[in-house]
C-alpha cells in the first residue's frame, strides 16, 4: 500500500481501522517530502518534530479508545500566511523571515482539536499579493505535473504538495484567485468559501475586504472534509458569521438532478484560449448530462471586474503593509541613522519588488485626488457586480465558468508578462468582490496540462457548488484519486 | 500616466525608495493599469451605494469586555531590539 496516495478519508478509516498507525502516515509522507521537495520546493518550513508528536498523541488516542477529530491522522499542509503559534509563519517574505507568533490561528486551532497532522508552512507569492509563487524570498515552487511550469498562486505551494503526495490535505487563501488558479494549474480541487464563513483571525492580511482562507484535496470529498474542519463563527474576527452548520460530506451525494446552473455569456466571450474552452464546454455538456438544466444568463458588469478589483486590492495592501515598520517584530535594516531611515530602508530591504509595486500604487490611489475618485467608483461599481450576481442567484443555484483562460504558463514568464498573468484571475475575482462562494475542480487536460472547471455558489451556498463538483467528479475522476 | 516626481512623492509616503530601473517599471506598468482603470467612468452608477462591508447588515456587535491579551515577554521576543521590556529604538533626545 502506498500511503501517500490513499485519500485524506481513506487515511483516516484506515488508521480507525488500525490498518496503520498516525505515525506510519507521518513518516510515509515525510519520505515522499525528503525525495521530492529539493526539487520542488513546495515547503518553507517542515515541522518533522512536531508533526511525530502530533501522531503520538493520535496513537495514543486510538489505543485508549478514545473519541478522534474529523481529520484524525491527516497530514496537512499550511499556507505560510496563516499564524502557527511558535512556528515560523514568513508569508514568503524577508520582511517576515524570522518571525515566530506568539498566538495561533484560529482554523490551526480547529485543526488541532480535529486531531489533523501539520507537517509544515507552504511556499507562497510574497503575503499572496501574486499569481505564480515565483514572488517568494524562498524561491519558486514548480508545478508537479511539469516542474518547468508555475504551480500557480498565491497558494502554489499547497496545491503542489497535495499533487505531489507530501499531504493530503491544505489550507491556502484566495483574494482573487489564490485558491482556484493554482488548484487549476496544479490538477486537484480548491474551495474558496464565503466571505464570513470561515475565520481570518490569525491569516496574515493582504486584503481584508476580499480575504478568504480556503481548502485543497486531491478530490472534492477531501476538500469538503477540510472544510467542514475549519468553518464556524469566531469572537475574534467580527465578519465571520453565526452560520448553521451543514453536513457536507454527508450530503454530497445528493445529486444535481434538477439544479439551474447559469452559464455567462460575458465570460464566455472574453479572452480564452480555444482548448480550455473546448473543455469547459464539454463540462457543461457533462453537467446536463447529470440532469442540470444549464441556461445562459447576463453578468452585464463583468468587463469592470478586474479594474474594480485593482482598485480596491491595491488600497487595501497599502494600508496592511504600513504595519511592517522594522520596530516590533519582522526585519529591521542595520543601515540607518534617523527613524525615518530605519522605516524607509527596513521596508526598502524587506519587501519584494512587487508588492512594492503594490503599495505604491495603493498608496497612489488612497492619496491622489484622481485615485481617489477611482477608489470611490470602484466600490460602486463593486455592488454592481455583487447585485448582477445576486439576480441571477434569484433563480440559479450555479455559476458556471472556467477557473482561468489559460494554461499553466512556464516559470519566468510571467515577469516577461505581467499581465497576462494578472489576467490568469480574471474570472475568479468577481466571487471575492461579491463574497461569494467557489470551487475548482480538474476537468480536462489539455497537451498533459490540467484545465480547471469553476463553480460559483450563492452566500453560504457552498452545499450546492459542492453537490455538483462531486457529482461531476464521480463521473470524470481525473483529479486525484477517489 | 503618472510622472516619476508623483512615483516618487507616492514612494516617500509609503517609506519605500524605489532603484531607476523600479521607477520605470512602475510607470511603465500602472500607466497601463491606469488606462485601463479608466473605462470604469463609463459605467453609470448614479445613486449606488458604495460596498464597503460585505457582511456589516447582518451583525451586532459584541460587548466590551476586558480579557486577558498576548504576554509581553513572548511578545517582545520577536522584537529586533529591545530594553526593559520595550521595543527599542533610537534615542530621540539627549
Amino acid at each position: 500500500m502506498d500511503i501517500v496516495k490513499l485519500t485524506a478519508i481513506e487515511m483516516r478509516e484506515k488508521l480507525k481501522n488500525k490498518e496503520i498507525s498516525s505515525k506510519e502516515i507521518v513518516n510515509a509522507h515525510f519520505d515522499r517530502i525528503e525525495e521530492i521537495e529539493g526539487d520542488l520546493n513546495s515547503f518553507i518550513t517542515l515541522t518533522k518534530e512536531e508533526a511525530l508528536r502530533a501522531a503520538d498523541r493520535v496513537d495514543n488516542k486510538i489505543k485508549n479508545g478514545e473519541n478522534l477529530g474529523i481529520l484524525a491522522g491527516i497530514p496537512v499542509g499550511v499556507k505560510d500566511n496563516i499564524i502557527t503559534k511558535d512556528i515560523r509563519t514568513t508569508c514568503g517574505s524577508k520582511i517576515l523571515e524570522n518571525f515566530i507568533p506568539p498566538y495561533e490561528a484560529t482554523v490551526i486551532e480547529k485543526i488541532k482539536n480535529a486531531d489533523g497532522i501539520i507537517l509544515g508552512k507552504t511556499n507562497m507569492d510574497e503575503f499572496a499579493a501574486s499569481y505564480s509563487t515565483e514572488t517568494s524570498y524562498f524561491g519558486v515552487t514548480k508545478n508537479p505535473i511539469d516542474r518547468d511550469r508555475v504551480p500557480g498562486g498565491s497558494s502554489g505551494g499547497s496545491t503542489a504538495a497535495i499533487k505531489a503526495g507530501e499531504v493530503a490535505l491544505a489550507l491556502g487563501s484566495d483574494t482573487g484567485g489564490s485558491n482556484r488558479q493554482p488548484a487549476s494549474y496544479c490538477g486537484v480541487v480548491g474551495i474558496k468559501p464565503t466571505y464570513g464563513l470561515v475565520s481570518r483571525y490569525g491569516l496574515i492580511s493582504l486584503a481584508n475586504s476580499l480575504d478568504q482562507i480556503g481548502t485543497f484535496g486531491r478530490n472534492v470529498a477531501d476538500a469538503a472534509l477540510m472544510l467542514e474542519a475549519i468553518v464556524g463563527q469566531d469572537a475574534k474576527d467580527p465578519t465571520s458569521m453565526d452560520i448553521e452548520k451543514v453536513d457536507y460530506l454527508g450530503r454530497l451525494k445528493e445529486g444535481i438532478e434538477g439544479m439551474k446552473i447559469a452559464l455567462p455569456k460575458e465570460y464566455m466571450s472574453m479572452d480564452i484560449d480555444n482548448r480550455v474552452k473546448e473543455q469547459i464546454m464539454k463540462s457543461v455538456k457533462l453537467l446536463e448530462k447529470l440532469g442540470g438544466e444549464v441556461e445562459e444568463v447576463s453578468l452585464p458588469h463583468s468587463e469592470h471586474a478586474w479594474s474594480t478589483y485593482y482598485l480596491i486590492v491595491v488600497s487595501e495592501i497599502s494600508s496592511n503593509m504600513a504595519r511592517f515598520d522594522g520596530i516590533r517584530y519582522g526585519y529591521r535594516t542595520k543601515d540607518y541613522e534617523t527613524l525615518d531611515e530605519l522605516y524607509i530602508n527596513s521596508r526598502t530591504e524587506g519587501f519584494g519588488e512587487e508588492i512594492k509595486r503594490s503599495i505604491i500604487a495603493g498608496t497612489y490611489i488612497l492619496s491622489s485626488k484622481k485615485g481617489k475618485e477611482y477608489y470611490n467608483k470602484a466600490l460602486k461599481v463593486r455592488t454592481l457586480i455583487k447585485e448582477d450576481f445576486d439576480k441571477v442567484f434569484e433563480e440559479y443555484d450555479i455559476v458556471l465558468a472556467p477557473t482561468t483562460p489559460n494554461l499553466p504558463f512556464k516559470i519566468g514568464d510571467s515577469v516577461k508578462n505581467p499581465f497576462e498573468m494578472y489576467n490568469s484571475g480574471i474570472f475568479n475575482i468577481p466571487a471575492n468582490l461579491a463574497g461569494l462562494c467557489a470551487i475548482s475542480l480538474p476537468c480536462g487536460y489539455v497537451d498533459g496540462l490540467p484545465v480547471g472547471l469553476q463553480i460559483m455558489g450563492d452566500r453560504f451556498k457552498e452545499l450546492n457548488i459542492l453537490k455538483a463538483a462531486y457529482a461531476f467528479e464521480e463521473e470524470l475522476s481525473i483529479g486525484g484519486e477517489r | 500616466m503618472v510622472s516619476k516626481e508623483e512615483v516618487k512623492q507616492t514612494a516617500e509616503m509609503c517609506k519605500l525608495k524605489l532603484s531607476q530601473e523600479e521607477t520605470d517599471i512602475f510607470i511603465a506598468m500602472f500607466s497601463n493599469v491606469l488606462e485601463q482603470v479608466e473605462k470604469l467612468n463609463t459605467v453609470d452608477t448614479d445613486g449606488v451605494e458604495a460596498l464597503n462591508f460585505l457582511n456589516l447588515k447582518e451583525k451586532s456587535l459584541r460587548e466590551d469586555i476586558v480579557e486577558d491579551s498576548l504576554n509581553r515577554e513572548e511578545v517582545l521576543k520577536n522584537a529586533p531590539e529591545q530594553e526593559y521590556g520595550y521595543f527599542k529604538l533610537l534615542r530621540v533626545m539627549d
